[in-house]
């Protein structure tokens, strides 16, 4: 019996364990080693360089710039996203008032959810078209057309969205946002839903508008979930790869002149177009060690006593 | 039993048919106001989620001069042609691409991933909690940091541009998540049954087959939905390991890097009904799966990031 349980134990897991290690884990270790390596890719001739490839990290304006970019993202896309999924899952949950003085979510809600939450199943690459049409710099997109129709912009200079280096980054944001909110909002509605309704009747009964019971109520019962989302969103706005290297210009995208440009298509660029790959690596590990900073003074500063009900 | 799912699952049955239309019994102004005003938001963003996609499906049956010229404007002839054309412009390949990896990769997942969750959960073992760790931790990192010693060890297999080689990488990719969430779903399956089968003679792996597996049916399907959502879009994996090694070496592009290079070949010049069609073509079956399976897809994305 027992030795047969070891053999069973051993023959379910050979399989899943070797996957792992051979395309996860091993390649993970092995970035950390070729980042100190002048390695280029096609030869498998290659020197040690210790931090050299570190070095010269800090000093291409390219790359340091585009940590700048993953910054304005991180403030930014977490912020924007949290408030309005926030704002549409207290609507949905909690904004309505039944006949009875109960309270309950609007209308529709179930509706609105199912709508919500679509974008968040189709593949970013197929954002990036849809987006690349809406904010296509003539009468012909969606956007242009809107505003142009609507006397706000003059037919004969449309926006260039993708194209005005103060314009591109905000209209990335856009495209995470309209992506991420309904995600967050069905994230939220899962956490509400366990808010016992007593404590909302009796702050009715008090006399607590909606304002009052959310920021006193909902808010403060939901800080676990927020936290969640305010990590998820800070890693999301440390990638960023997909949507800037398919809807930006250049190779890679980035564009215009490296105004859009993140840390993860400095890196693609540099691997598979450059072909340096050992530099390709230093970026990797650097973008592990700020992600992984990100997440812990994420975490740190929405660091709240847990409330418990 | 299935703490995760059932939590987040009972959401949407629960909000449901008795709803009494929110504004009627509120006598208060400062209600009447806020529902307005919250009516109105949500029917804006809702409006915001639907207008864009509605607009790039019409967009796919216009030609190619009334899409450059104005971003409004009715299809003059409503033709299914563009269809055909998009699938035979690659968009048919990319596709057929994508559900063979997929056929593949997603039961393969599966299969290991719970496998591997299953022993982690039911057996006790030296070294256990070491591996679980060692599987969950996986998750944690950006694929951006494996992406280049990855090309090279799939390069050095002889995988590049291959099925076996994508989906390989597929299960190995989606394996901690897998891992993870199985392996709480087992936890909670009543040990009672196990132990009735295995006085029963029943062997380790039958039981396995025949009577965990059939009961953990909720968790394998949140999950399944999710890895295969995960993987039908995935990108950066596909971008570079399935390029073309040589001038003979056919393309194998998945179904997302088709449509990206669909759309960087032809710029904006040319045949823009074509790309809108082959987007609609790959929106189509996520919105089935989306459509009907609406309330696991749900639990089984969000549980991703509840843990």
């Amino acid at each position: 019996m027992r030795k047969g349980q070891y053999r069973f134990v051993a023959g379910f897991l050979l399989v899943p364990v070797a996957l792992y290690l051979i395309f996860v884990i091993w390649p993970y270790v092995q970035t950390f080693g070729y980042s100190l390596t002048d390695w280029k890719g096609q030869s498998q001739n290659f020197s040690f360089v210790g931090l050299d490839n570190y070095k010269a990290l800090l000093k291409d304006d390219i790359f340091t710039g585009a940590i700048w970019h993953n910054i304005l993202f991180l403030v930014f896309i977490p912020v924007i996203t949290i408030l309005l999924a926030l704002f549409f899952a207290f609507m949905l949950n909690a904004g309505g008032r039944s006949r009875a003085g109960g309270v309950k979510g609007v209308a529709g809600s179930r509706f609105y959810k199912v709508v919500y939450f679509f974008p968040q199943v189709l593949s970013l690459a197929i954002l990036a078209v849809l987006f690349g049409a809406v904010y296509r710099s003539d009468n012909g997109g969606m956007l242009n057309g809107i505003l142009i129709k609507l006397g706000l912009v003059d037919a004969g200079s449309p926006v260039e969205w993708l194209n005005e280096p103060n314009i591109v980054l905000w209209a990335l944001i856009a495209v995470v946002v309209w992506h991420g909110v309904g995600f967050y909002l069905v994230l939220f509605s899962a956490a509400m839903q366990s808010i016992p309704r007593d404590i909302y009747e009796a702050a009715l009964i008090d006399g607590a508008g909606r304002a009052q019971s959310f920021f006193r109520i909902t808010l403060p019962l939901l800080w676990d979930a927020v936290q969640t989302a305010w990590v998820y969103l800070g890693i999301a706005a440390m990638d960023m790869f997909i949507l800037v290297s398919t809807m930006t210009s250049g190779d890679y995208g980035g564009g215009p002149d490296h105004h859009s440009e993140v840390m993860a298509t400095v890196m693609m660029r540099n691997f598979l177009y450059y072909g340096k790959s050992g530099y390709a690596c230093a970026m990797g590990v650097v973008m592990l060690l700020l992600t992984l900073i990100v997440s812990v003074v994420m975490l740190r500063a929405t660091r709240r006593e847990r409330i418990e009900f | 039993m299935s703490a995760p799912i059932k939590e987040t699952s009972a959401i949407p049955a629960q909000r449901g048919v008795d709803k009494v239309p929110a504004h009627t019994g509120d006598k208060r102004d400062e209600g009447v106001v806020l529902n307005v005003f919250s009516h109105g938001f949500l029917a804006l963003w809702a409006l915001l989620i639907v207008l864009p996609l509605l607009w790039l499906v019409l967009s796919a049956f216009k030609t190619d001069a009334q899409i450059g010229g104005s971003a409004f404007g009715w299809p003059q002839h409503w033709s299914l042609d563009v269809f055909g054309r998009a699938w035979d412009k690659g968009i048919g390949d990319y596709f057929l691409n994508t559900v063979i990896v997929l056929v593949f990769s997603v039961p393969l997942t599966m299969l290991l991933g719970s496998m591997a969750a299953y022993v982690l959960a039911r057996y006790r073992f030296w070294g256990n909690r070491l591996l679980y760790y060692f599987f969950v931790a996986g998750a944690m990192f950006p694929v951006f940091l494996a992406l280049v010693p990855l090309f090279f060890m799939v390069k050095r297999l002889d995988m590049l541009n291959t099925y076996q080689g994508l989906v390989l990488v597929y299960v190995a990719y989606s394996l901690p998540f897998t891992v993870f969430f199985m392996h709480a779903f087992f936890r909670t399956l009543p040990s009672a049954v196990f132990e009735a089968a295995v006085l029963d003679g029943a062997s380790h792996s039958r039981t396995f087959f025949q009577v965990m597996l059939p009961m953990a049916k909720p968790g394998l399907l949140s999950v399944g939905i999710f890895n295969m959502l995960g993987q039908w879009n995935q990108f950066i994996l596909p971008t570079v390991l399935m390029q073309p090694q040589s001038g003979d070496d056919p393309e194998r592009y998945v179904l997302t890097q088709g449509l990206i290079q669909l759309q960087q070949q032809q710029g904006y010049a040319t045949d823009l009904p074509v790309l809108f069609a082959g987007v609609t073509i790959a929106m189509i079956p996520m919105l089935v799966v989306y459509l009907s399976f609406q309330r696991q897809v749900q639990a089984g994305l969000t549980s991703a990031t509840l843990k």
